[in-house]
């Protein structure tokens, strides 16, 4: 009788970081991933920690995680850089909009201050000269996410879990689940399968949105910050069938790995041509000198995206003993640990860190 | 390239004087030949290939990083920078 107290499936940033929070809380937990740990979304993705501002449970939830993320800063596993974010006006009109949204972040007890054309030149003298304004946000960082799932899983498993690797749930049991090989397992059960959702959960809508993204040579010290185009979240949380938005970030090998692009109701994930120039353009409109660089490789991967764009993260209504942590789109990296942290306080019925609400599955089944 | 046909251009510093055409990895190798660039650990490399693949020959010219020095020809005037 396999008996567990939480069965996680799948072993991306966030099934991981759910794992590893169930297995410190002392639940007896199983791990259950067909393909590499970290293997998915996770690998594809930039690894930016970054509170995105514009919608108050996304960014409570950010927060939350970002607090969370301090503890991985001196990890070598996790590559941890704190190189800021810095996000940069191409017009009035958004250069207008920062100092809101500088209030925003220092509410939600984050720290940004605005940055004017000659400051900003200053700070990061490659970007384009008619840029006008700027926000940092020196406190926010990159990680390396597959290396992070990997250290969080290993963690889990030295408390006491067991890696079910190379198997997959064959299907959801009124008790637990069927592996691919047979074992059954009991327990409550957790989906983190981001994309593959709606093999095991069909009820709850959630669409891959593809992107792209494309790595330099290294060229130590020609950009020091994170940076997007302040217009980045109208690309991101817009429902357009395809954009792009400029987003750049230095990996501390001197690398360049350049963003970023979003498309729905694709399936191929070859690299995409015409995506990838129209991305490019973009970027050398926001750094010129980009241009005049080596890219060693592109790659894409799929988000996935829920129809309001906050995860789902609670309980499935009408499946007993069925939670859900999937459908983070391009945040997963950063909210996992908060993820995580609210899911086992909703397990463990504690007090939620965060209002739950928002992320409730309920909210699409109404 | 002056009359005689001879490039004049400047390895880390160093003037050095070839015959037009010659590739820039030929140039650097007279000055440093065992070592154009370090690898990310450390160690000194020098081109294998000499045809464009094996990307081991890389250095700066004229402030432009990540060259491959055996697919570019001299030019007049080049600032060559290799290992670093």
């Amino acid at each position: 009788m396999n008996a567990c107290d939480l069965i996680v499936v799948g072993a991306g940033i966030v099934g991981a970081s759910c794992a590893d929070e169930a297995a410190a809380a002392g639940l007896r937990v199983a791990i259950v991933e067909p393909g590499t740990i970290g293997g998915g979304a996770t690998a594809c993705a930039m690894g930016h920690l970054v509170a995105m501002d514009d919608d108050p449970a996304e960014l409570a939830l950010a927060r939350l995680s970002l607090d969370r993320w301090e503890a991985f800063a001196d990890l070598p596993e996790a590559e941890f850089d704190r190189c800021g974010t810095l996000w940069v006006a191409e017009n009035p009109a958004q250069a207008a909009g920062i100092a809101a949204r500088v209030a925003r972040i220092q509410a939600a007890g984050g720290h940004a201050h605005a940055l004017d054309a000659a400051q900003l030149r200053e700070i990061e003298p490659s970007l384009a000269p008619d840029l006008c304004a700027g926000m940092l946000v020196p406190q926010e960082a990159v990680v390396y996410p597959p290396r992070v799932a990997q250290h969080l899983v290993l963690r889990a498993c030295a408390r006491g879990a067991v890696l079910h690797h190379g198997r997959r749930v064959r299907q959801l049991d009124t008790h637990g689940v069927t592996l691919d090989d047979g074992t059954v397992l009991h327990g409550p059960v957790l989906v983190a399968t981001g994309c593959a959702l709606p093999q095991l959960v069909p009820e709850l809508p959630l669409r891959p949105r593809k992107g792209h993204l494309v790595i330099t040579d290294r060229y130590p010290g020609k950009l020091r910050h994170q940076v997007l185009e302040l217009g980045y979240a109208d690309s991101a949380h817009g429902s357009d069938g395809s954009s792009v938005a400029f987003n750049v970030q230095p990996r501390p090998t001197g690398q360049l790995l350049v963003g970023s692009s979003r498309e729905f109701d694709i399936d191929d994930p070859a690299v995409s041509p015409s995506m990838l120039a129209r991305m490019l353009q973009r970027a050398f409109r926001f750094m010129p000198s980009l241009g005049e660089l080596q890219a060693i490789r592109a790659w894409t991967g799929f988000r996935p995206a829920t129809p309001d764009g906050r995860p789902y993260l609670g309980a499935v209504p009408g499946r007993d003993g069925l939670w859900v942590a999937a459908g983070h789109e391009g945040l997963g990296v950063t909210t996992a640990p908060g993820s995580a942290q609210l899911l086992l306080d909703l397990i463990l019925g504690r007090t939620p860190a965060i209002d739950p609400a928002p992320y409730a599955p309920s909210r699409v089944l109404a | 390239m002056n009359a005689q046909g001879v490039v004049r251009l400047a390895v880390n510093g160093r003037p050095i004087e070839v015959p037009a055409g010659t590739s820039v990895a030929a140039a650097v190798a007279r000055i440093s030949p065992m070592r154009f660039r370090d690898s990310v650990h450390g160690m000194p490399r020098a081109p294998l290939c000499g045809m464009g693949a094996c990307f081991e020959c890389r250095v700066h010219i004229d402030g432009r990083a990540q060259l491959r020095a055996c697919m570019t020809p001299v030019r007049e005037g080049m600032q060559v920078t290799t290992h670093d």
